[in-house]
């Protein structure tokens, strides 16, 4: 007698959406914002906690001024494959960020204010830093409006508590 | 991929219990995925679970969450709440799609 098997049933709701996620963004360049949005994003729609805290130039991501406008420079940067003395002739910077947001775009992966839209619409929470805001003389209404505020260092151990963290 | 039965229906199913066969699904099956996984369909469940079927149709891949949203109309805020946690699986999961493959 063949008899099939009723169907398994994918287990989604199981104790690993308890984790928690705390992503440090503290570089400003497009290439190394893109690793914690990405991330923010996967656990997100996995259902997990996340935070992420700007710091130093990832202040940039979330600058209202620069948001839109982070660079890649090929400068010391040996993954381009390319020769070093090339990449610091005026315009490379340029170029080489053109390029990479065509890339990025041709895969159909968001520009970094969008990101940080999709991200907090799946419920992400985006904290600045309040040394690099002192700084850097910003206040919070030069900040993405998104930013739920400026914490201190004490403030993100504190939220971080039982939260996997990332520095990127 | 193995057969198995859902709702006393014989169809091709992963490991995981995902649907491997576009044309076995049916939205009398969808309604006993939904209840698998503790959702009951309503309207605005069915909006995007048609959004889902007829994208993966033209573009032969699960819709990221940001192509619901973006293409499909229905905000991120509001699919996480029709699909609790993990929208984009269970969506996949209620539509007999494969997990969506990229990363964003």
């Amino acid at each position: 007698m063949t008899m099939t098997m009723e169907a398994p049933v994918p287990v989604f709701d199981d104790e690993a959406t308890d984790r928690k996620l705390a992503i440090i963004c503290s570089k400003g360049s497009l290439d190394m914002a893109y690793p914690g949005l990405v991330l923010a994003n996967a656990a997100l729609s996995e259902g997990i906690e996340t935070h992420l805290f700007f710091t130093f130039w990832g202040f940039d991501i979330i600058n209202k001024e620069t948001m839109d406008h982070l660079q890649f420079t090929p400068v010391g940067n040996p993954a381009t494959h390319m020769p070093p003395m090339l990449m610091g002739l005026p315009g490379m910077t340029a170029f080489a960020t053109h390029m990479m947001k065509k890339q990025i775009e041709g895969i159909d992966i968001p520009d970094v204010p969008e990101f940080l839209e999709l991200i907090t619409d799946a419920g992400g929470h985006l904290w600045a830093c309040r040394m690099s805001a002192d700084m850097m003389h910003l206040e919070e209404e030069q900040l993405y409006e998104r930013v739920e505020g400026i914490i201190n260092a004490a403030d993100f151990i504190e939220l971080s508590e039982g939260a996997q963290t990332i520095f990127i | 991929m193995t057969l198995a039965t859902i709702a006393g229906q014989e169809v091709h199913v992963d490991d995981e219990g995902f649907m491997t066969e576009y044309d076995e699904w049916s939205e009398d099956l969808a309604s006993t995925l939904a209840g698998n996984i503790g959702i009951e369909l309503t309207d605005d469940h069915w909006q995007a679970i048609r959004f889902l079927r007829d994208d993966y149709k033209v573009e032969g891949v699960t819709p990221t969450l940001r192509r619901v949203t973006n293409t499909g109309g229905i905000p991120t805020k509001q699919l996480f709440v029709l699909f609790p946690k993990k929208p984009a699986k269970k969506m996949a999961y209620i539509a007999g799609l494969p997990k969506p493959a990229g990363c964003v």
